[in-house]
C-alpha cells in the first residue's frame, strides 16, 4: 500500500510507531545528529540551533532539559493518556532522588547513605517512588478532576515537611546534600568503569564530561521515550485513554478504572523517580525546596506547550521550558548590544532596556537585584507565565498543534485543501 | 503558626481559652480565602489558583492606597481606623477589577473548554502576577498600617489578639453577605449558572455578566483576606510580602475538605482545618522531636486527605452526577 499514507488494513499496520519511510529516515537522522551534537564536526556543527547546543556551556542545560524529560514522559502517561490531573510529579522525583542519595551518597556523622553504585541506586530510585506512587493511589483514584490536582498538591507540602523531619537524608538546612556521581562502579569502592562526571579519553577522542554525561543521558531518553511511546498502545495504554475519554463508559466496557489509574500512578511515578534522580545528581547538591510547587507547574507547562499525550510534544516541551530561561537571556544580552551598537532598532531597544543608572527602559541587564528595572531573572518567570496562558488560549495541542498545522499545510501544497 | 507567643496563660483552661481564639480566628481567615475560591468555583468551574496572587495585589494596593498616598486621610478628618477601612475598601475594589481584566483576558475566551485547562490558565496568572506585583514593582516589604497592630487584650487570663476579633468579623460579614447576595436577582442567577449554564442560557441569564461578577468578588475577597492574613499573628507582623501568595494555597485543604462548589462547606472545612492545625500545634508541641518542627503546618493536608477518604467530594460539595 505504498504512496497511500492514511490506507491502512490492518489493526497493526494503524498502531505502528512509524509507519511510513520518510518517518524512518527523519527519526533516523535526528538520531544521527543527537549523537553527534556535542562533537566538533564539520558539517553538524553547521546546522542551526545544533551550532551553538553542542557548546559546553548549552549542553549543561541540554543535559538538565533531559533529565526533566524523563520525569515528563512519565507525567505524560498519566495526565495525557489517563486524563488524571497531578500537581504533586516533583515529590515523586524528589522520592526517587532521595533515594538515589540514600543508597549512593557517603555516610558522615549527621548523614546516612550506603554509598551503594549507580546500578543499584538508579532502577531503586525509580521502584521505590512507583511503590510510594502505588500507596498513595487509594487515596488518588478517589477523587476526580481539580480535587485530584488538589490532593496530589498536599503531597508536595507533606513531601517537603517529610525532608525536615530527616535532616539524615535530605541534608541539614538550606543547601541540601551531595548527590552520588554518574559513574557506574561494580561495587562500593571499585575504581568506576565508566565515569560520567569527569574528563576523560574515550577510544581515539578527548572526551569532557559534559559530553559524556550528554550521550549517557541520551541513551536512557531514548530507552524511557520508546518505552512511553509503546506503553500508549498496550493494553495499558488503550485503558487509560479510555478512562480518559470517558471514564464511566470505559468501567461499563469492563475496563478496571481503580487498577488502570493506579498502574498510572505506578508507571509515571517511576519516570518521576528516574530523572529526579538523575537531575540531583548532575546538580551535585540540592536544597529540598527544589521538589516544591513550581517544579510540578513546571512539568505542566511543558506538556501543554508540548502537547499533551505525545511523545514528540513532550520532548519538545520540555526542550523548550528548560531552555527558555537561557533563551530569554541571550535575547536581552542581543538587545542590549545591538543598542550599544545602533543599528535599525537600536532605539527601540534602547527604550526597552535599562543599562545602568538613569537609564530608561524596563529590563535591566545591569543590576540582579529584584525591583523596577526589571532584572532578566523576573523577566523569566513573567514571559513563563504568559506562555502558559498563551498556548492555552491559543494552541491547545501546544508546539506539536503547530506542527501538525505546518504539516498539513504542506501535505496539500499548492492547494489549500 | 508562629507568632504570638505559644503559651502565655498561667493554666490549662486560660490555655485553651487563647487556642480557642486562635483557632477560630484562624479558621475564619481559613473560610474567608475559600469563600473566594468557592465562590468563583460555584459560577466558572475554574480552581482559581491565583487567588493567592491576588491577595497578595490586594494588600500590595493597601499598602499603596492608604501608606504611600495617604488616602482617604488627605481629604477627611477623623479617627485612622474609619480611613484604613475606607482604604480596605478600596484595595478590594481595585483587586476586584483586576479580577475583572482577567477574567475578560483570560477566562471568558476559555468558556467550553475542559476545567483543567482553566485551571492551568490560573496558575499561569499566578506567576505572573506574583511576579509583577513583587519582583518588579517592589520588593521591600511594605507597611499595612493596620489600626490595632500587635495589642491584645485579656480574658480572664486569656490573651486574646485584636486581630483575632478582626478576622473573625470579617468572615462573620463576608459569609453573611454571600448569604444575602444568594438571595438577591443576580445571586439566583449566578446559582442558576452554577447549575447548568446552558440552561441558564436559555432562561435569559447574562452568563458572561455572572462570570465578571464572580470574578471581580472573588478577587476582592481574596484582597480582604489576604490583607488580614498579613496582619500579625499570622503574617510578618503587617507587612506585605510575598508569603501572602502562598498563604492562599494553605487554604486549599479548607476549600477541598468542605467541598469545591459549597459556601457552607467553605465555612465548615476553613473552621475544622483551623482548629486541627492550631490545637495540634498547641498541644502536640511536646512530640516536636518525633513528628518534626513545623509539623502543624501540614495538618491541613492530612486532615484534608483523610476527609476525602471518607467523602470524595468533600463535607457539602455535589457529588458529580457520572454518566455515559
Amino acid at each position: 500500500m505504498r504512496g497511500r499514507p492514511n490506507l491502512y488494513t490492518s489493526y497493526e499496520a494503524e498502531s505502528q510507531l512509524m509507519p511510513t519511510r520518510t518517518k524512518k529516515v527523519i527519526l533516523g537522522l535526528f538520531l544521527v545528529v543527537a549523537v553527534l551534537m556535542p562533537f566538533d564536526l564539520p558539517i553538524i556543527d553547521q546546522l542551526p540551533v545544533v551550532r551553538f547546543l553542542g557548546d559546553n556551556v548549552w549542553l549543561r542545560l541540554v543535559n538538565r532539559a533531559l533529565c526533566f524529560t524523563i520525569a515528563a514522559l512519565g507525567l505524560n502517561i498519566l495526565m495525557g493518556l489517563g486524563g488524571q490531573i497531578s500537581l504533586g510529579h516533583t515529590f515523586f522525583g524528589g522520592v526517587g532522588a532521595y533515594t538515589a542519595v540514600l543508597m549512593g551518597g557517603k555516610a558522615s556523622s549527621n548523614l546516612w547513605g550506603w554509598g551503594l553504585p549507580m546500578w543499584l541506586w538508579l532502577p531503586a530510585a525509580g521502584v521505590v517512588a512507583a511503590v510510594v506512587g502505588i500507596a498513595v493511589a487509594p487515596a488518588a483514584v478517589r477523587v476526580r478532576g481539580l480535587y485530584l490536582g488538589i490532593v496530589t498538591l498536599g503531597l508536595v507540602f507533606i513531601g517537603l515537611h517529610l525532608s525536615r523531619v530527616f535532616p539524615e537524608i535530605a541534608g541539614p538546612g538550606a543547601l541540601g546534600r551531595k548527590w552520588p556521581r554518574m559513574e557506574l562502579r561494580l561495587w562500593k569502592e571499585d575504581e568506576p568503569f565508566l565515569d560520567f562526571s569527569r574528563d576523560g579519553h574515550w577510544l581515539w577522542f578527548d572526551i569532557n564530561k559534559n559530553q559524556k554525561t550528554y550521550l549517557f543521558l541520551l541513551v536512557i531518553v531514548i530507552v524511557m521515550a520508546w518505552m512511553a511511546a509503546n506503553i500508549a498502545r498496550t493494553r495499558t495504554g488503550r485503558a487509560l485513554q479510555a478512562i480518559r475519554d470517558r471514564d464511566v463508559a470505559a468501567e461499563i466496557m469492563g475496563v478496571p478504572e481503580y487498577r488502570y489509574k493506579t498502574t498510572a500512578f505506578a508507571i509515571s511515578s517511576f519516570y518521576a523517580g528516574i530523572g529526579g534522580s538523575l537531575f540531583a545528581s548532575l546538580s551535585v547538591q540540592l536544597p529540598p525546596e527544589q521538589w516544591s510547587l513550581i517544579g510540578s507547574v513546571t512539568f505542566i507547562a511543558a506538556l501543554l506547550i508540548g502537547g499533551m499525550g505525545r511523545v514528540s510534544g513532550v520532548l519538545m516541551g520540555s526542550f523548550f521550558v528548560v531552555t527558555s530561561h537561557r533563551f530569554v537571556e541571550e535575547i536581552v544580552d542581543w538587545m542590549k548590544h545591538q543598542a550599544e551598537e545602533g543599528g535599525v532598532f537600536s532605539g527601540f531597544f534602547d527604550f526597552l532596556i535599562s543599562t545602568g543608572e538613569g537609564d530608561g527602559g524596563f529590563v535591566s541587564v545591569m543590576e540582579t537585584a529584584l525591583g523596577y528595572p526589571l532584572p532578566v531573572s523576573a523577566l523569566d518567570d513573567i514571559i513563563f507565565g504568559l506562555l502558559i496562558i498563551f498556548f492555552l488560549l491559543f494552541e491547545p495541542l501546544g508546539l506539536y498543534g503547530i506542527w501538525i498545522k505546518i504539516r498539513n499545510y504542506w501535505k496539500g501544497w499548492p492547494f489549500s485543501y | 503558626m508562629s507568632g504570638l507567643p505559644l503559651v502565655l496563660a498561667a493554666n490549662a483552661f486560660d490555655t485553651f481559652v487563647q487556642t480557642l481564639f486562635k483557632a477560630l480566628a484562624l479558621g475564619s481567615l481559613y473560610a474567608l480565602l475559600a469563600l473566594g475560591f468557592v465562590l468563583i468555583y460555584k459560577a466558572t468551574q475554574t480552581v482559581n489558583f491565583a487567588q493567592g496572587a491576588l491577595a497578595l495585589a490586594g494588600t500590595w494596593f493597601l499598602s499603596i492606597i492608604f501608606m504611600d498616598w495617604n488616602v482617604p486621610g488627605r481629604w477627611i478628618g477623623g479617627p485612622g481606623w474609619v480611613h484604613w477601612f475606607i482604604a480596605l475598601v478600596l484595595a478590594a475594589a481595585a483587586t476586584g477589577v483586576l479580577g475583572l481584566v482577567i477574567e475578560r483576558l483570560t477566562i471568558r475566551p476559555m468558556i467550553g473548554e475542559p476545567i483543567f485547562s482553566m485551571a492551568v490558565i490560573t496558575l499561569g496568572l499566578e506567576v505572573v502576577i506574583r511576579v509583577v506585583a513583587f519582583d518588579a514593582v517592589n520588593t521591600t516589604p511594605r507597611r499595612l498600617g493596620i489600626p490595632w497592630g500587635m495589642e491584645t487584650f485579656k480574658i480572664g487570663g486569656a490573651m486574646v489578639a485584636w486581630s483575632y476579633i478582626a478576622a473573625i468579623a470579617m468572615a462573620g460579614v463576608a459569609f453573611l453577605g454571600t448569604w444575602r447576595f444568594f438571595k438577591t436577582r443576580t445571586g439566583v442567577a449566578m446559582r442558576a449558572t452554577a447549575f447548568d449554564q446552558e440552561a441558564a442560557l436559555a432562561q435569559g441569564i447574562n452568563v458572561g455578566r455572572i462570570f465578571a461578577i464572580a470574578w471581580a468578588v472573588g478577587a476582592a475577597l481574596a484582597a480582604i483576606s489576604g490583607i488580614f492574613a498579613s496582619m500579625p499573628p499570622w503574617g510578618p507582623a503587617g507587612l506585605a510580602s510575598r508569603d501572602g501568595a502562598f498563604f492562599a494555597f494553605r487554604a486549599l485543604p479548607a476549600v477541598i475538605l468542605g467541598g469545591l462548589d459549597s459556601v457552607v462547606g467553605a465555612l465548615v472545612g476553613g473552621l475544622i482545618i483551623g482548629f486541627a492545625e492550631v490545637f495540634a500545634g498547641q498541644y502536640l508541641a511536646s512530640y516536636t522531636g518525633v513528628i518534626g518542627v513545623g509539623y502543624q503546618q501540614v495538618v491541613p493536608y492530612v486532615v484534608m486527605l483523610i476527609g476525602l477518604l471518607v467523602r470524595p467530594y468533600g463535607l457539602f460539595g455535589t457529588a458529580e452526577v457520572r454518566r455515559v
